[in-house]
């Protein structure tokens, strides 16, 4: 238990200085894109007056360096700045669409995690069965479709020929929990439909490695039942690798469903940065870029809590 | 000189949208009278979480919404005819440097204030000055003053004379807003027919019927709601689906196929905005009018009509001019695509086996790639080698158009002669992206700015729009409808042929002529 | 992965099954295409020989597209632009992945932790934004796309590498070699590299699969193929407009797509079975 506390602690101290460095490389990246906010914003209209005067007033004309502590600074007293654009505050800004990237990623999960455990599980119990070769064809296929392909058929059969669902995913703070996830099933399907492949994919191999394993031998030559072995014997070993590819589609549910969110218009945190990044929105590409990095930070930890908990030999290291 | 609506120019941008409408072969139903009520939902193809309800940097998402909220001085009408709004009359000085506005009595904005001067001199204010971060502060540059004369009378002085003065204040920038200690508020407080209920940028804003609303017969919808749809195929779908009732940029690589539905209708409006080709004069080979020349007549403007607009636009003539402009220059002939007269001037020009390089991006304007592969084909065919040199979209204004020597960009146009030439071909402006200059033509544009005498000032124009048709930097091939779509649900009049979606007014104009 | 089996090297069977007789059928099918393409195509590349949209006929057995380009001749050409940089970016990401990956492994320590800490910096950033990022530095060329799209990946196939490495390093053969007095290199090379060529063949496949999207994503940020070339990527992304209205074009490349992605796993698979049974 000692080594497992020992490790969270140093996975948060890894993780904050993880999250310096994206802040860092984030704000030097957006600082090396051409043209900044003024520019960006103006477009086609801009003349060296305008773009003047709102640098001045955003303080872009203070040097790089300087206003990136300055950010530092009032981040750490909790204050995620004001967004060049809207003069609102940041955070009240990302609130509601963090809230609405965490419900779909986790409206995803609760689909696509059971969904490729069970189907792994099967699939590596029943190997090169016909149903274990049409699942892998299936995933194989959905994941070789670009995302907004995938949603486009989804969106033509449930939605404009079947009726069944809306075609635009507009959730908004007055929507009702069941509105909500009426509204939030395509783009939750379509995402499934990404994530599923690699899932079950990895359930699968990692279960099949282990059972030809000689302790599985063993407790097979004892005469217990494939599933039996299975669940008793195989799948206690078999967390670490299945939580580990499950908090790496976990943190793409969250940070990677730019696509998804701009064919559903979906309100949630990809589309806010990319449309920040657009105009160069400093506070607001960052804040995004630094919740992004936590959500990957703690998905990661929990990953390896899993992992290390369920493994005596990583838990205990000679 | 005392302004009255008849006199105004019915050529204004004039080509009417039924003319257009009628090409589409769906039967036209029979259109009963305006109605009350509904729930209008409008899908936009732009939008982000970005905009903002201050007009001095409205997109085209919060220009569509935002003309629900406010109103403006003056109002192209759907027959292109120049009317007041909230400005009831105006009178302009014999040199046309002073003009005088007589407010509409009795207007009220969303929050209970009654309109006044102050209120429109803040409106205006607010893209003026040293401080001004507004992307209109170039329409009100000649403005040297704005005072209150009394509490409905507000006075603007020119720098310079303009007869067009009253259709600048049409301009989407300058809505009215309340005056907040003698600066405008911009929190979305207008005197349009809708009043803002809920905005979430980058995906939709909403707004409900103005109790007060002056107007009798319009905004006829009991509550509006603009939606950002970026990808054109959500869009499509959504109104295919009735989740929306009318959107803008209809995708033209499959509009044969909307085309073909009954439900729908495709409203196709030609206005000023062109697709152009700029080359940076000073620099070489651009600066060699044999080249321009060249990539003028390698040009298949009829495939970039056909192909890249399927039709829904003009062929231009290397000029920003268009054709249904008052001052377009009629007599001056069409240039046709001609490979051999390319080959000619390229080889004149000394250039031969020199390969050029057309930088572009779809954010140019839609199309834009296959567009420049297009026409990489015609000039091979001319024996002119050019590479296609696809460049991100990000940052694309700001790092290729006026940075790179040639590549792909578009006008949305000016409503005046003057306005497109004097921002963009006047030698030295700021936007003038070709860096091209020619003396006799910056003479002209003065001579005409000052010239009352209709018939001279068309012929001054005309000169120029050769000068620049020959040795002008910049390629025009077409000149781009806005096409959009709308259910057959929805009522409306004649469709206002100054901007998109009847002239950005559908939530004021429209209606609908069937239960949603 | 951290637990699977860790065989020693054994030789290849010459045994495919059928599934993997297919995939090998269909990978050798697209590699004919790839390399005789200007011979096998009926029209040019970027040659407009149509009216747009063209039904399918005789002299287009799969019609036009928008522009009036035969849709097979730029399938074709496509299978030749397509693989060719999937592959090699592919190719690069396993080379820069699994060396640092087995240099973390190998070295521990200070060199582990501050590689992992690297690449947990990168892959914590959105795939999407690091590429625009990485876009301004590098400009928009092929080359720049194909380093992008492999240090993007790499970071991926590192984590897997790195997993499954530390635990090989840990296995008695290799507390052997290092009795034995074998340098890191060596024990690397000889003992670690061939024990992890499971996983990494796992990870191949549907890296394999991740890339080609990647690379069609990248093309909507305008870096990628320079026009007029084709690749299937970006023809998906062309067609696909059409599905609203039924239309069956979008389907051809991104079936393309997926039965080169669905061959390369049925071989992957055999090869990480004809090891791991025995």
């Amino acid at each position: 238990m000692k080594n497992l506390i020992n490790l969270i602690l140093w996975k948060v101290a890894l993780g904050v200085l993880t999250l310096f460095a994206v802040s860092l490389i984030i704000f030097t990246g957006v600082q090396m894109l051409p043209g900044d906010f003024a520019t960006e914003i103006l477009g086609q209209a801009a003349t060296a007056e305008a773009v003047a005067a709102i640098r001045e007033s955003l303080g872009l004309d203070l040097p790089a360096h300087q206003r990136y502590f300055a950010w530092v600074g009032d981040l750490l007293t909790g204050d995620f700045g004001t967004a060049f654009s809207s003069g609102r505050d940041v955070a009240e800004l990302i609130g509601p669409r963090l809230w609405n990237t965490v419900f779909l990623a986790g409206l995803t999960a609760m689909i696509a995690v059971p969904v490729a455990l069970a189907l792994g599980l099967i699939c590596a119990v029943y190997r090169d069965s016909w149903f274990d070769r049409a699942v892998n064809f299936v995933t194989l296929a959905s994941i070789s479709f670009p995302e907004f392909f995938v949603a486009y058929v989804l969106m033509l059969w449930l939605a404009v020929n079947a009726g069944l669902l809306p075609v635009l995913s507009d959730v908004d703070i007055n929507s009702t929990l069941s509105e909500r996830i009426y509204l939030s099933i395509l783009p939750a399907l379509t995402l499934t439909l990404g994530v599923l492949a690699h899932m079950v994919r990895m359930t699968k191999i990692s279960l099949v490695s282990l059972l030809e394993n000689e302790y599985i031998e063993t407790a097979r030559l004892k005469g217990n039942s494939e599933l039996r072995v299975l669940a008793r014997h195989a799948l206690p070993n078999a967390w670490a690798p299945v939580a580990n590819v499950v908090a790496l589609n976990l943190a793409y549910l969250i940070t990677g469903v730019v696509v998804v969110e701009a064919v559903f218009v979906y309100p949630g945190m990809g589309q806010l940065m990319v449309d920040a990044v657009q105009v160069r929105d400093i506070p607001v590409v960052q804040s995004c870029a630094l919740i992004f990095a936590v959500a990957y930070v703690l998905v990661n930890l929990a990953a390896d809590v899993i992992s290390t908990a369920t493994n005596p030999r990583l838990l205990h290291p000679k | 000189m005392q302004w009255r609506p008849e006199l105004s120019r019915r050529h204004f941008l004039g080509v009417s949208a039924a003319a257009t409408l009628g090409l589409m072969g769906a039967p036209l139903r029979a259109q009963t009278g305006p109605k009350r009520g509904g729930h209008f939902r409008l899908g936009v193809g732009g939008g982000a979480t970005t905009d903002t309800l201050d007009p001095a940097n409205w997109k085209p998402f919060m220009t569509s919404y935002g003309h629900a909220l406010h109103g403006y001085l003056t109002e192209v009408g759907a027959d292109g005819v120049l009317r007041g709004e909230v400005a009831e009359s105006w009178e302009a000085s014999p040199d046309a440097k002073i003009w005088t506005f007589k407010l509409r009595a009795g207007l009220e904005f969303h929050n209970g204030k009654s309109l006044s001067a102050e209120d429109v001199i803040a409106s205006l204010n607010h893209h003026r000055g040293e401080g001004s971060k507004s992307a209109a502060k170039a329409i009100l540059a000649s403005v040297v003053d704005i005072r209150a004369d009394g509490p409905d009378v507000v006075v603007v002085e020119l720098a310079t004379g303009n007869a067009d003065f009253p259709y600048l204040l049409d301009d989407y920038h300058l809505p009215m807003m309340p005056a907040k200690d003698g600066l405008a508020d911009t929190s979305g407080v207008g005197l349009g027919g809708y009043v803002l209920e809920m905005t979430d940028f980058g995906v939709k804003a909403s707004a409900t019927r103005f109790a007060n609303y002056w107007k009798p017969n319009a905004a006829w919808f009991d509550s509006i709601e603009v939606l950002a749809i970026h990808d054109a195929t959500a869009r499509t779908n959504a109104l295919l689906t009735g989740q929306i009732h009318a959107m803008d940029r209809a995708d033209l690589k499959t509009i044969h196929m909307l085309e073909r539905n009954q439900g729908i209708e495709i409203t196709s409006i030609a206005g000023t905005q062109h697709y152009t080709m700029p080359m940076l004069v000073d620099q070489a080979p651009y600066s060699n009018k044999d080249l321009r020349l060249a990539l003028k007549y390698g040009i298949d403007r009829q495939q970039f009509l056909d192909t890249i607009l399927r039709g829904y636009g003009q062929i231009g003539n290397d000029h920003p001019i268009s054709p249904a402009m008052r001052y377009a220059a009629k007599d001056l002939p069409q240039r046709a695509y001609d490979p051999d007269r390319a080959k000619f001037h390229f080889e004149k020009a000394g250039l031969s086996g020199t390969k050029l390089s057309l930088s572009t991006a779809e954010a140019a304007f839609p199309g834009a790639v296959d567009a420049a592969v297009l026409y990489q084909q015609n000039l091979a065919a001319a024996g002119i080698e050019i590479d296609v040199l696809r460049e991100p979209n990000d940052g694309y204004w700001d790092n290729v158009w006026t940075k790179k020597p040639w590549c792909t960009a578009f006008w949305s146009g000016r409503a005046t002669e003057d306005w497109m030439f004097s921002q963009v071909y006047a030698s030295g402006t700021e936007w003038n992206d070709t860096r091209w200059g020619n003396e006799r033509f910056d003479e002209l544009l003065l001579k005409a700015r000052a010239e009352l005498d209709e018939n001279l000032r068309g012929e001054m124009y005309a000169e120029m729009q050769g000068i620049v048709h020959e040795d002008g930097g910049v390629v025009v091939p077409v000149f781009a409808n806005y096409v959009g779509a709308m259910s057959r649900k929805i009522g409306h009049g004649t469709i206002g042929t100054s901007w998109a979606l009847d002239g950005y007014r559908s939530t004021e104009r429209w209606w609908f002529a069937e239960e949603a | 992965m951290t637990t699977l089996l860790l065989p020693r090297r054994r030789r290849l069977p010459f045994r495919l099954t059928p599934s993997a007789a297919l995939g090998v059928a269909i990978i050798l099918f697209y590699a004919v295409l790839a390399v005789f393409a200007p011979q096998l195509a009926p029209y040019g590349e970027a040659e407009i020989v149509g009216s747009q949209f063209e039904l399918w006929s005789e002299a287009f057995p799969l019609g036009t597209d928008n522009l009036g380009r035969d849709v097979l001749s730029r399938l074709i050409y496509g299978a030749r632009n397509t693989i060719g940089i999937t592959l090699t970016a592919t190719f690069l990401a396993f080379v820069i992945g699994t060396g640092f990956g087995l240099w973390a492994a190998g070295k521990g320590g200070a060199v582990d932790r501050f590689l992992s800490t690297a690449v947990n910096v990168f892959m914590s950033i959105p795939l999407l934004i690091f590429a625009l990022l990485l876009l301004a530095l590098f400009g928009t060329s092929l080359v720049s796309l194909v380093v992008i799209v492999a240090l993007l990946e790499a970071t991926r196939v590192y984590r897997v590498v790195r997993a499954v490495a530390m635990n090989v390093m840990v296995s008695d053969y290799v507390e052997v070699a290092r009795v034995r007095g074998e340098g890191l290199l060596w024990i690397l090379w000889s003992e670690v590299l061939p024990n992890i060529r499971i996983s990494l063949f796992a990870e191949l496949g549907l890296r394999f699969c991740f890339i080609f999207l990647l690379i069609s994503g990248l093309s909507f940020l305008g870096l990628g193929i320079q026009p007029p070339a084709a690749d299937w990527g970006s023809m998906v992304k062309e067609y696909s407009a059409l599905i609203a209205y039924g239309d069956i074009t979008p389907l051809l490349p991104a079936g393309a797509i997926a039965t080169l992605s669905i061959s390369v796993n049925l071989v992957v698979d055999w090869l990480v079975r004809s090891r791991t049974q025995r």
